[in-house]
């Protein structure tokens, strides 16, 4: 049989001269024998030069699992090693891409084999081809190391991407040159004869270096409401969104790659619906940055392995997405990754796993499940790096329990790590309130250590509100239990009013319209407004009743309709203070009337 | 290859057949067997090694001794596909079922199918009219989504997934529908109902028809919906038809698979079903979508039965995950003599935003639809309170709430099974009329404009 091994223009394997044969086929899953490969090396398999990867040593047998289709591959077609593991490559030209679980930019793949997706095509998960002007910010005779800035690339029109010298490389820059410059070509050389591209590749089963691990101080602003004041998420923290089908888990990842105020975005869209990765593809270059101006793909870099295409190639897809997060991560970026959803991740696993013929561990999980979602959500966090400076990795992980249940392998696997967790609830989505988190059961651990940010950057008391309004819907939630019982109307007036503001805050508040222009994102400081504007309704139809007002005159005042309407129209930060002193007189005047 | 047989067999288990052999076989490789009698039957390579060939066999393992000779056709499965297709009624494993002549092959088509690159989808967007008003105003269906039917036992969904097939249309289009029809397990019964129909109102010649019955083998079964698929490919992405497949039931190919699996001894996941019919399944439905460049379509209306009327079953549960929305038929419904019995507060569409609207439908869908919404679930909860402490305690909004719950029922989620209502007239000025049972004061999802533009009684001319 004629070995054909596929041209990988330009990212230079070396085949290995050890070649094997197809031994035995299942699925993704095929050994091979005479070959003696390193684990995760990527090997070529069969006439087509599937790309696979070695998952397990096995006697003499090696057995790998393969990125694309296996049917019409027979036993002693040959296996090709190549001596590397699955790598991504890094450099100019990542944002604004849309790749497959292994990098293969999807657009190249439209190119060469048309709308279905063949196999035994190739392709570079960087333009080879294009030319940057690259602007060094190094100069001849610097001593520089792993991590160290050599220059900048305007990657684009909001994003400078750093061009970084390569984990494990260090010494004297001999020359170093400004100019227009492919990702291959040399563009900076050390004393000790090292040359030095644009372009780096990294295995993405291992984490980048960087010096140390900082606690999370500083928040991630995402502007949704219930999420931003309640449960906060910090840049660099980990956190979980596990909820039934149909309780918004997609769009509340949307909403967090639309409108975080990270530097960078990774959207992993793993083993989801093809039309929804259409609708995030159409959607993202038309969606301005409220910050820049500019559009928000400028900052994303998406990963798209539907449910349909190969599941090995899902389970590599979270490795790649963290990878590039990480690689801007160590120039200095805040990096927002979210994957959606990390349980067909998980499934991937048990599939590939199943194949093996592993002992499994719960409702056939493999046992390493645990440990391989901690490993990756341990990948998140606030670094110094290697060059000193501060970067961050945010990791939102979408979970998709069976049957909305969430004590399965996946979700409690993954709560016993994350740090934040925002529970969907079918019953709030439907009812219609969105974003369907549950705010009984919802938690974030990052308050304590965010609290001085927040006084020093939005108001001193900014904690103190957010007590106040977690324990009013506390305080509802019990009081609803005797409502059930005995109806509202048994239950002294104060304690209405409380039911009164608690509902102010669940509508008012905690419902957020995505769809809606305005409504769809709400800064820290206004959110604080809100917030105030309804404890200060407490206060003052408090005062009122105690002055004989009636509670439904109370809490009729057409100003507070309208303090609540407002939400809705465009420039209500400055307008919520006027609206909020109209309601306190109409409620004042309440207490006149009687 | 082909051409040599072996009668190297070693074990028969369930519908697979262990053998060794001296040749490579390849994965997927399509299997003929002629047992000692001279019976020909057809499998597919499950498992491939110098060792050992796990071949399952569509068609059961019953009469195979080990003198039954195996010969490896030398290719995967693929099905000869043309345009002839429509019209005809095939079986199980492509194979006319209806006495004509055999299909002229076009094209030999892979039946796996590749997966449609993500990029070079089109976002879907064109309204389809079904003519059932609980479906169009409240979870319309938009060319290329794949809308599940999430039924029970005993529920009618046999005759709505009819009542679409004849009347589903693109508003201010004259392209009408190929309807791929995919029968896994039903009885023969069903199969006479579906077909009986289909001739009655001439859609057979608009459609072709695949076709396992409940005697049918079950691993045929596996391969039923991908040759369906497959011909529903060709049909949109080569000659550019909008094609409608509608595969019933989809729990009988979930059964099926399991079947499979407990056979090779694999590690089951949840209720015995293999952890891999997630991916299965979405192998299925995600051959639905509209791709850049290409005219035709493909809409997947999938029928399922939740065992025990159990939403969190697996099978409706992964399905869930996969499709758009789904349309959940209700036994509670069907007992009061309502139909189509759908319950509109479990059905869903995912994609319903993106083709109604200005244009499209019409402008004030949404807010119609939200309002019908709102208003039948406050309705109906009142119901349970009207239970306990009667009508008398409720107050002028919460009376006309309940009873419009009884009109949305009786009247507007109720028609006959060959009415066709239009959207306009007969779905959305008909729910404005229902609405108008309730003060406009109370309907608060109603926009003003609407309201002066299309109320009935409060309308501004």
């Amino acid at each position: 049989m004629e070995v054909n091994p596929r041209q990988n223009k330009g990212s230079e394997l070396k085949m290995s001269e050890e070649n094997g044969v197809i031994y035995r086929i299942s699925g993704p899953v095929v050994t091979a024998v005479g070959i003696s490969p390193r684990m995760y090396e990527v090997v070529r398999v069969g006439d087509e030069g599937l790309m696979g990867e070695v998952i397990e040593l096995h006697g003499e047998q090696s057995v790998i699992q393969v990125y694309e289709e296996t049917s019409g591959v027979r036993p002693g077609e040959p296996v090709i090693r190549t001596g590397q593991t699955l790598s991504v490559q890094l450099g100019p030209g990542l944002l604004t891409k849309i790749y497959d679980g292994i990098q293969r930019p999807l657009p190249e793949l439209e190119k060469t084999m048309g709308v279905f997706i063949k196999r035994g095509v190739d392709a570079d998960g960087l333009d080879l081809e294009k030319i940057w002007d690259f602007n060094a910010t190094a100069k001849a005779g610097d001593s520089v190391s792993s991590g160290d800035v050599l220059g900048t690339v305007q990657e684009t029109k909001t994003i400078e991407h750093r061009v970084m010298v390569p984990p494990g490389t260090s010494g004297v820059i001999k020359s170093i040159n400004s100019g227009k410059f492919n990702v291959t070509q040399n563009v900076c050389t050390l004393e000790d004869g090292t040359e030095i591209q644009m372009m780096q590749k990294w295995p993405v089963r291992t984490p980048r270096p960087f010096t140390k691990k900082h606690a999370p101080e500083v928040p991630l602003q995402t502007g949704q409401r219930i999420l931003d004041f309640l449960f906060p998420l910090a840049k660099g923290g980990t956190a979980g969104i596990p909820g039934p089908f149909g309780s918004g888990k997609t769009v509340t990842q949307q909403q967090l790659a639309k409108w975080s105020d990270a530097d960078i975005v990774v959207y992993i869209g793993c083993g989801e619906r093809g039309n929804e990765m259409t609708e995030v593809l159409d959607e993202f270059p038309h969606l301005m940055d409220p910050k820049t101006g500019e559009a928000l793909m400028n900052r994303t870099t998406m990963i798209a392995n539907t449910s349909n295409m190969p599941v090995a190639a899902r389970e590599a897809s979270v490795y790649t997405g963290i990878t590039i997060a990480e690689y801007f991560r160590d120039m200095g970026y805040d990096v927002a990754l979210m994957a959606d959803s990390t349980s067909r991740w998980a499934e991937a696993m048990r599939e590939i796993s199943s194949r093996l013929e592993e002992m499994p561990g719960e409702e056939g999980y493999p046992a390493y499940l645990s440990s391989r979602l901690a490993e990756f959500y341990e990948r998140a966090g606030r670094v110094e790096t290697l060059a000193g400076g501060d970067g961050s990795v945010s990791v939102i992980g979408a979970v998709s329990p069976p049957g909305g249940d969430i004590s399965e392998p996946v979700s409690q696997g993954t709560l016993r790590i994350v740090k934040v967790f925002w529970g969907l609830d079918a019953g709030l989505a439907r009812q219609r309130h969105f974003p369907a988190i549950n705010w009984l059961n919802s938690y974030s651990l990052y308050p304590p250590s965010l609290d001085q940010w927040y006084r020093d950057n939005i108001k001193s008391d900014f904690p103190e509100i957010r007590t106040e309004i977690s324990a009013l819907l506390q305080v509802e939630a019990e009081l609803q239990e005797i409502v059930q019982l005995v109806g509202s109307d048994a239950l002294p007036v104060d304690q209405q009013l409380t039911l009164e503001v608690a509902r102010m805050i669940r509508e008012f508040f905690l419902q957020q319209n995505a769809f809606h222009d305005v409504d769809t994102y709400s800064d820290l400081k206004l959110q604080y407004n809100m917030a105030k504007a309804i404890l200060s309704f407490q206060e003052e139809s408090k005062k009122a009743i105690a002055g004989g007002a009636a509670l439904e005159d109370v809490v009729n005042v057409p100003a507070r309709t309208d303090l609540m309407r407002g939400r809705f129209e465009s420039g209500y930060e400055d307008k919520i203070d006027q609206m909020l002193e109209a309601m306190n007189k109409q409620i004042a005047d309440t207490m006149e009337a009687n | 290859m082909t051409g040599k047989e072996y009668r190297t067999i070693t074990d028969v288990k369930g519908p697979l057949v262990f053998l060794n052999k001296t040749e490579p076989v390849a994965f997927g490789e399509i299997v003929e067997l002629r047992l000692t009698d001279g019976t020909m039957k057809n499998g597919q390579v499950l498992d491939t090694s110098d060792d050992q060939v796990i071949v399952q066999v569509f068609e059961g393992t019953a009469s195979i001794d080990k003198q039954t000779g195996i010969k490896f056709l030398g290719d995967v499965f693929k099905l000869p596909v043309s345009t002839d297709m429509i019209g005809r009624i095939l079986d199980g494993a492509g194979r006319p079922r209806d006495g004509g002549p055999a299909i002229v092959a076009d094209e030999m088509a892979d039946i796996i199918g590749a997966a449609i690159n993500p990029y070079s989808r089109q976002s879907p967007s064109s309204f389809i009219q079904t003519g059932i008003s609980a479906i169009d105003a409240c979870t319309s269906l938009v060319r290329g989504q794949k809308l599940p039917i999430f039924s029970a036992s005993g529920l009618p969904h046999n005759d709505i997934a009819l009542q679409i097939a004849r009347q589903a249309k693109l508003v201010g289009s004259d392209d009408d529908f190929v309807v791929v029809f995919c029968a896994m397990g039903i009885t023969a019964e069903e199969y006479n109902f579906f077909v009986h129909d289909l001739e009655r109102t001439g859609a057979l010649e608009n459609a072709c028809l695949f076709v396992n019955l409940a005697d049918d083998p079950a691993v045929e079964r596996l391969i039923t919906p991908r040759l369906a698929l497959t011909a529903a490919e060709y049909l949109a992405f080569e000659h550019d038809y909008h094609v409608l497949v509608i595969y019933t039931d989809m729990t009988n190919y979930c059964e099926s698979l399991r079947q499979i699996g407990a056979a090779r001894e694999e590690v089951p996941g949840r209720r015995g079903y293999p952890g891999y019919m997630y991916t299965d399944l979405a192998m299925l439905y995600e051959r639905a979508g509209l791709v850049k460049g290409k005219k035709g379509s493909i809409t997947q209306f999938p029928i399922l039965t939740m065992p025990g009327d159990d939403i969190t079953h697996p099978i409706p549960d992964l399905s869930g995950y996969i499709t758009e929305g789904q349309i959940v038929i209700s036994r509670e419904l069907h007992q009061k003599g309502i139909y189509p019995p759908i319950n509109v507060l479990p059905s869903l569409s995912r994609l319903m935003n993106a083709g109604i609207g200005d244009g499209k439908t019409r402008e004030d869908h949404k807010s119609v639809s939200d309002q019908l919404y709102a208003a039948y679930a406050q309705g109906r909860e009142l119901r349970g309170l009207v239970a306990i402490v009667g009508e008398d305690a409720l107050n002028e909004r919460d009376l006309q709430l309940l009873k419009f719950a009884d009109i949305f029922e009786n009247q507007f989620l109720r028609q006959s099974r060959d009415e066709d209502r239009s959207i306009g007239e007969g779905t959305l000025d008909y729910a404005w009329e229902l609405l108008s049972n309730i003060d406009t004061k109370y309907l608060v999802r109603l926009d003003q404009k609407w309201i002066d533009k299309y109320h009935p009684t409060d309308k501004k001319e």
